[in-house]
Formats: C-alpha cells, structure tokens, sequence
C-alpha cells in the first residue's frame, strides 16, 4: 500500500508520463500562477495608470509592508493571539459538547435546536452586544473567533461519535460493555478524524470572526489597522493587511492540514483499503 | 435441559400497537453443544432472534431462556459475529481481537494484571484461523475474508459458551466462503460452544449445522426444522453428494412454500 492519501494533491491529476520534467512543473504550478497574477495586477496598473489610492500597484504595496513592517507585525501578531485564544476555547467547549451530542440522545434532542438556532445567527451581529458587556478590548474579538467556530467542531465530533456501526455496539454491548467504555474505545478514537478535519474549517473561520470583530470594535489588531488606514485613504496600507491576512489564513490552514495528516493517517488508508 | 429455548416469543419494534411485528409466536430448543442454522427470507426476523438469544432485545412477549435463566440483559457469554467484520481501523489485529478482553468484565482485569495468557490464547487462535503472521497488521491490509476470520476470534477469545453468527460470511467471494465454513467447523469441533448461525445461503445451513430451523415470512415463525445427519467433520465434497443436494433442494422447497403461502 503506498498510495498517497486523498488528500494528496496529485491525485486527481492527469497520468502523465513520469519525467522529472513534468513533476517539477507540477509542483511550481500554484506558484507560477501566483506570481503570474501580481505580474498581471503591476501590468494593469501601469498601462492604464490606476491612481494609487483606488489599486495601489504590488510594488507599491510591497514597498509599504516592509517601511511599516514592525508596526504591521504588531497588529498580526495580536489578530493571531486573539484568534488562537478563541480557537482553542471553541476547542474545548467543542469537543466537550461534540461528545455529549453525540453519546446521549437526551443531549442531541434537547441541544440541537439551540444550536442551530445558535449558528444561523450572523456574527458580526453578535459584535456590538460584545462590546457593550466586554468594551473595546480583546475580549470581544476573542469571543467572536470562538462562536464562529466552535459550531463546525461540535458537529463533527457528534458525527463521528454517532456514527458508529450499530453492529459494533452490540457487539461490544454483548461482552458487558458500559457506556464510557464504549464512548473511550471506540467512539472518540473514530471522531478523532473528523475532530481533526474540522480544525481546518475551525481555525479558518476563528480568524474570520477575530478580524470581523476587530473592524468593527478595535483598537488593535489586523483588522483595526485596515479600518483605520481606509479611512485616511492609504490604500497602500489597507492592501498590504489584506496580504499579511490573506498569508496568515493560508498558513494557519496548512499547519491544521498537516496536523490532521500525520494525526489519522489510518482514516485515509482505510477508506482507500475498503474501497 | 435445553441450553437455549425461545417459547412463544414475540417481538415488536416500536409502539406496542402502530410498530412493525418482526417475530410472532417463534419456538425452538437446542443442546448444549448443538450447531444450529436458522434460514429464512430476508427481513423475516432472523437477526431478531439473535439479538433477543444474545440479551440486547428484551421479547415483549414469551420467554427467551438460556441455561434455564430468562435472559433479561445482554449475556456476557456470548461471542457475536456478523456480516460487517466491524474492527477498529486504528488497531491492529491483535489488539482488535483483544478488545474483547478489555471489555468483558470477567477478564479485563486479569488481562491488565498478566496480558501473557491472553497473548497466548488469541496467537493460538490467530493460527486456527490462519492468520499466524497478520498479528501487527491493521484491518486495512488485509482482505475481506481476514478480517472476517480476525472477527471471528474476537468472538472468540474469551472463551464464550455461545457464538452467535449472523449472516457472517455473506459478503464474501465463494472460495473464500467455503474456506471459512471449513475454519469454523475446525473452531467449533475443538472448542466445543454452541453455535446459532443466521444465514440465507441453504448450502452454508446444511454444511455447518446440526439442525437447520427454518423461519416464515415476517412476523417470522419457526415453521420447520430439518436435521443434518451427515458426519463430522465434514467435507467440502460432501457438498456434491445426492443426500446433501436433495437436503438443500428439500430446505429450499420449504422456504419457496413459506413465501407463497399468505
Ligand atoms: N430497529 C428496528 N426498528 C424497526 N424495525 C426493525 C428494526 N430492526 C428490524 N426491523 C424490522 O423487523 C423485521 C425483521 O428484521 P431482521 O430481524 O433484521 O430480519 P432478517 O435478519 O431476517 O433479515 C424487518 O421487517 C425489519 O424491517
Ligand atoms: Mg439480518
């Protein structure tokens, strides 16, 4: 067995011939698109001479990130804190409400409602009752990174946990099995999977909700920063944050990708297995 | 003294009055040692009874009796196999055929105490079914039929009275399904349990079994029941003698007349 996981990239490719040639230009594909498309924005730019404050031109941008590079590290390294603090309470809170809706029917009947109810409420609404209870701090931003994505974590624990094979609850019910015996062997092993892939979506949308949060209430932070620089008409400035964020979210994905990669391994090689 | 007896039972799924009638008035009694197969149409309730032998359905009506004792709850003397092998991906083999150990209370402590004799019990076990070399390999690399001998000793290793089969090795390829007839009848002539096989397939019934009990339409009754006088062990070629021909063809009309009649 030494097919790639499915999350492997180079599945869905076509079979070409296995040259190194090919595999190379695989690989610099996304980057040459990548940087094809700041080539193309600079070209834009020059030949039909966008004026800065509308589309300020990459080097431009690039110009601005590294003159205020110190103080635009400040506010990333703040959005970041805030997002992770509120990734890791929807962490706990998930996981913990995940497994109590997905072991008791009692629990899912009376929780699920709620919770939907919970979720389909925009939250960027949520923003200004924050504010008044917690004021301009980090608090408001932290506990909107939470809500939006602790949702995604309890389902998806739930799910694992709930789908279970009926045949094997009973067989393991027959050998005398109690309830959290069931739940340690079996049910939160087989969630792990589906915890771990939603820690992608999870971390994603907490960064989502710490940045929307900060627009709105900050004083600090990513978010802030654009708000701010928009209103004096920097354009330079609120591009070069939409490009720390834009750097930031991909790179939170991958590190939560490649944790869920080498955490269940046997997931994606026992699909594959069974067919 | 019968060893499993079922008197008159009844089950409904669901509300007494609007749920679905799976078993009506079903009677049987086997031996202590006895092999029994229980045929019938699908959907006529078979793996009701088994789960209602097994303790994890309660009848709501009749008795359901094993060792003289109504079965009220699920019975820690059983060991279950069914179609869907259902072995834990993250384990490998052992440890999934070790499972069964670390739950059933009578073993689980003596287990962590000294895990030795277990080890011993499930490698002997392991070679019955010829998977001596798969200890350390994960359900993913192994076949359908492995993994269904591994399901098999997870049944198996605590030692049950009572190996209940349900449809066991339906999803199998037939080569690898008369392999396994064999590895069972070897496991069931040397352990010495008692065995309920639930299987549509009348030429498995009348390989394995003692005596074949076959079951009506649903709400499923135990309308007949036919012995299988053929010796132990048996053969695979047996299978293509005249007495074991006319069997499956005798048990075959009987069901064919339990699905014309109503
Ligand atoms: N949990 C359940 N709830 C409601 N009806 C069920 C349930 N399990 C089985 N049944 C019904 O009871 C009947 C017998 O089921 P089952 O014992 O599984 O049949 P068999 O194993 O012979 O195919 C079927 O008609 C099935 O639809
Ligand atoms: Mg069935």
């Amino acid at each position: 067995m030494s097919a790639p996981p499915p999350n492997d990239p180079n599945i869905g490719a076509p079979a070409v011939p296995d040259s190194l040639g090919t595999k190379t230009l695989e690989k610099a594909m996304p980057w040459a698109v990548i940087l094809g498309m700041f080539v193309l924005w600079e070209l834009i730019c020059l030949v039909f001479n966008v004026p800065v404050f509308i589309l300020p031109r990459p080097s431009v941008v690039t110009e601005t990130l590294i003159r205020l590079w110190t103080p635009i590290m400040r506010h990333t390294t703040y959005t970041l804190w805030t997002t992770l603090i509120g990734f890791a309470l929807a962490i706990v809170f998930g996981v913990a409400l995940g497994v109590a809706v997905g072991a008791w029917r009692m629990v899912y009947n009376g929780l699920y409602p709620v919770l939907i109810g919970f979720n389909s409420v925009p939250k960027v609404a949520l923003v200004p009752v924050l504010v008044i209870w917690f004021g301009f701090g980090p608090i408001p931003a932290v506990l909107t990174a939470f809500s939006i994505s602790f949702f995604p974590i309890v389902v998806n624990v739930a799910t694992g946990i709930a789908t279970m094979e009926p045949e094997l609850q009973d067989v393991l019910r027959s050998l005398g099995a109690k309830k959290h015996q069931i739940l340690l062997k079996v049910g939160i092993p087989r969630s792990l999977p589906y915890f771990f892939a939603s820690l992608k979506v999870a971390i994603t949308l907490a960064f989502v909700g710490s940045v929307i949060a900060e627009t709105v209430t900050g004083n600090r932070g990513v978010g802030y920063l654009m708000v701010d620089a928009s209103s004096r008409f920097d354009a330079p400035l609120v591009f070069a944050g939409l490009i720390v964020l834009s750097f930031m979210g991909v790179g939170l994905y991958l590190v939560f990708a490649e944790i869920e990669r080498r955490t269940t391994g046997w997931a994606h090689r026992g699909q594959e297995g069974n067919g | 003294m019968a060893f499993v007896s079922l008197d008159k039972v009844r089950l409904v799924y669901g509300a007494a009055s609007s749920g679905t009638l799976a078993v009506q008035d079903a009677s049987l009694s086997m031996e202590r040692g006895e092999f029994v197969a229980v045929v019938g149409p699908s959907g006529c309730g078979k793996s009701t009874i088994l789960k209602m032998v097994s303790g994890l359905l309660s009848p709501s009506a009749g008795l359901v009796a094993v060792e003289g004792q109504r079965v009220t709850q699920p019975r820690k003397d059983c060991g279950i196999a069914f179609q869907n092998p259902t072995l834990l991906p993250w384990r490998t083999t052992l440890d999934n055929i070790l499972l069964s150990v670390e739950i059933a209370e009578e073993h689980s402590k003596s287990y962590r105490r000294d895990p030795k004799p277990y080890l011993d019990k499930a490698h002997e076990l392991l070679a019955t079914v010829g998977l001596t070399g798969f200890e350390n390999k994960f359900p993913w690399q192994l076949s359908g039929g492995m993994q269904q001998r591994a399901s098999l000793c997870r049944a198996l290793i605590h030692q049950p009275q009572l190996l209940l089969l349900d449809e066991p090795f339906a999803a199998l390829d037939a080569f690898t399904r008369e392999d396994l007839w064999q590895v069972l009848q070897n496991l069931y002539l040397t352990r010495k349990f008692t065995v309920i096989l639930v299987t549509h397939d009348l030429r498995e019934a009348a390989f394995l079994a003692d005596t074949v009990y076959i079951m009506s339409k649903r709400p499923g009754r135990i309308v007949s029941s036919k012995r299988v006088e053929i010796q132990r062990p048996r053969r695979l070629d047996d299978c293509f003698k005249p007495e074991f021909t006319d069997m499956v063809h005798d048990l075959r009309a009987r069901i064919a007349k339990e699905l014309e009649a109503a």
